[in-house]
């Protein structure tokens, strides 16, 4: 039971994280509609940024953090702009092969700076709790609680604030967005350095525990793929309830079955659905 | 003017072109330009592969570079563990890859665009996953070694780099051949209809599915036989064969050459392998260039070499024509030329 239990929190730890990436995925694709495959670059940047912001510049952990988010908001920005922008009217595949593009392009770059070697984040964070023969160690209690409240921030933004709502009008209806004068313009950029934001924070939480090499956010990339699938491209409750679903399914299964094959588990559940439900669950209307 | 561009598409050039290559051993300056010509061939028959899927059907493929190393392994497993010959190894290897194809067709084509692309991502994921985990069948990340090189017969030894570039050449000639037959038949107008709208194919009596699982299967015959061949030559092959990386390079190549077009695969293997080989040791991080040079052309031209000038040609013809019809820009947002629908391919 004890076993079973940590294996909970492990799946609550993934998913939280796997939840923040897909955030941004989700919201991207609502708005414009473009599976961003650059979007596992944006984590990698930011966990890169936020380790030399540690390690070199001797920035506190959350600072550090801001930083990461900051400059992959950026970064996000600016391949909207010159990327994404101009691709707006092309046909479906040149933006998915632009966006390949832009992530083998950070991935290079990085691995040309900083080599392949993997690099282990520090945290502030190092203690670890017992409680009723559980083992929690506090940077993941940090990253449940750090990832949540984020979800809960955005969700206050997107429904309480005017940006929020606009970003939210267009993920509803294009034109109808456009008639009441929205500007798309703002409207994207705004989305790109969200889920810019989100997956650099994504990352630093998650990097005390993992580890900082340039391929690191290929594997988030696909697992985030697989939860907008599941919880239907553009939802956002479907993205976070999605993302407990394999963060939950990949820890029990990487415990019970095989921890060699437990990436391929979500990539089992994604062949299972897509086979019995082309469309994705969760999702209306035509494909 | 008019002779030269049509002399160009004309099958007099492909002959030329045919008559190059096979001279192209006698002047070449030593055995490694003849080795780097052969292995750009063998990827341009894995290119080929993939203009049938993406550039006629309108599909993106990212599991391409899966169905290479999965003809790759194929033949490694079958001649290393199981003392195969090669030519055995080199059909199961075509086998291997119509089954696969067949199998991931039949799930991923039943999705549209995004979908369909995100699919065949995690499917080139999983492949690279179980050839890296699972050990027993294709020794890990240690790769296989020794693979045994194609058997010759009569004068030819394939394990010399002469002989092996004429029989990889032997197989570019016959992947064109059999693209351009299928290009020019109601086959390839069907694919066509599929990637200009699927909707309006399926309205005309196309039966979607069966088509594009029949493009796929294509596709992924020419990537594992490619694979096939890649082992036959380098008789080293390892997990990375199977890595996204490759298949992004496919399409790299296509897109430079020209997508959907008959000559553009060669065209922009040829250019691009040329263009990185004073890149050597830069080899690795070839994606700072790839990188931003695939969202340039993607963006401002789309077409490719090869679709650029069929293009242009068929805007002069326009302009030339004897009424004097309101000149038809092609469209940008097609990433073909109608020019390439008629008889007279590049």
């Amino acid at each position: 039971m004890e076993l079973f239990l940590q294996q909970v929190l492990n799946g609550l730890t993934l998913g939280s994280i796997y939840g923040l990436v897909a955030l941004g995925l989700t919201l991207v694709y609502g708005i414009l509609h473009v599976p961003n495959f650059a979007h596992g670059a944006l984590y990698m940047i930011g966990a890169y940024v936020a380790y030399f912001a540690m390690v070199d510049i001797g920035l506190n952990y959350w600072v550090a953090m801001v930083v990461a988010a900051a400059v992959v908001a950026m970064v996000s920005v600016v391949c909207e702009r010159l990327v994404f922008h101009p691709l707006r009217n092309a046909p479906p595949i040149h933006d998915k092969i632009a966006a390949i593009g832009i992530l083998l392009f950070f991935e290079a770059v990085v691995q040309m700076v900083w080599g392949a070697d993997f690099r282990r984040l520090p945290t502030p964070y190092t203690e670890i709790f017992h409680f009723a023969g559980l083992t929690l160690p506090a940077q993941r209690l940090l990253i449940i609680v750090g990832a949540f409240s984020l979800m809960a921030g955005l969700h206050l933004y997107l429904k309480k604030t005017m940006t929020g709502s606009t970003i939210i009008a267009m993920a509803q209806n294009r034109e109808g967005a456009f008639l009441v004068g929205i500007d798309a313009n703002r409207v994207a950029m705004m989305t790109f350095a969200i889920a810019g934001a989100l997956a650099a924070i994504a990352a630093t939480l998650f990097a005390p525990i993992n580890l900082v090499y340039p391929a690191m956010g290929n594997l988030v990339l696909l697992k985030a793929f697989v939860i907008i699938i599941l919880g239907g491209m553009g939802s956002i409750p479907g993205a976070i309830i999605g993302g407990l679903i394999i963060g939950f399914s990949e820890a029990l299964g990487g415990f019970y079955l095989s921890n060699d094959y437990k990436d391929l588990i979500a990539f089992g559940l994604l062949v299972a659905i897509l086979s019995i439900k082309p469309t994705g669950l969760f999702t209306r209307g035509v494909r | 003017m008019n002779a030269v561009t049509n002399f160009l598409t004309s099958s007099a050039m492909r002959w030329l072109l045919l008559g190059l290559a096979i001279v192209y051993p006698f002047v070449a300056p030593g055995e490694y330009q003849i080795y780097v010509m052969a292995m750009a061939f063998v990827w341009a028959i894995a290119v080929y592969g993939m203009n049938i899927i993406t550039g006629y059907c309108g599909q993106l493929n990212l599991a391409h570079g899966g169905f290479f190393a999965i003809g790759a392994y194929t033949v490694a497993i079958l001649t290393v563990d199981h003392a195969w010959l090669f030519w055995p190894a080199f059909m199961a290897a075509g086998v291997a890859g119509a089954v696969f194809g067949l199998v991931v067709g039949l799930i991923s084509l039943r999705l549209k665009e995004h979908y369909f692309a995100i699919f065949t991502l995690c499917v080139g994921f999983i492949i690279y996953i179980l050839i890296e985990k699972w050990g027993a069948l294709t020794h890990g990340t240690l790769g296989i070694i020794n693979i045994a090189p194609p058997e010759g017969f009569g004068v030819f030894d394939f394990a010399r780099t002469l002989d092996f570039y004429y029989l990889v050449l032997g197989f570019l000639v016959v992947a064109v051949w059999l693209t351009r037959r299928i290009s020019e038949s109601l086959l390839g107008r069907t694919f066509r209809a599929i990637r200009i709208s699927d909707d309006l194919a399926a309205s005309l009596g196309i039966n979607l599915m069966r088509n594009k699982v029949l493009a796929f299967v294509l596709s992924t015959i020419y990537a594992a036989l490619a694979g096939a061949l890649y082992a036959g030559v380098v008789r080293f092959i390892g997990p990375a064969e199977a890595d996204i990386l490759h298949t992004f390079d496919m399409i790299a190549y296509l897109l430079v050459g020209g997508i959907g077009t008959l000559m553009g695969p060669i065209v922009g293997t040829l250019i691009i392998t040329w263009a990185t080989q004073w890149l050597q040791s830069f080899e690795e991080y070839r994606m700072i260039i790839f990188g931003p040079m695939l969202v340039l052309l993607v963006i401002f031209f789309p077409k490719g070499i090869v679709g650029s000038f069929l293009a242009w040609r068929a805007r002069r013809a326009a302009r030339r024509a004897t009424v004097p019809a309101r000149s038809s820009p092609v469209s940008t947002a097609r990433s073909t030329p109608r020019a390439s629908e008629g008889r007279d391919h590049a």
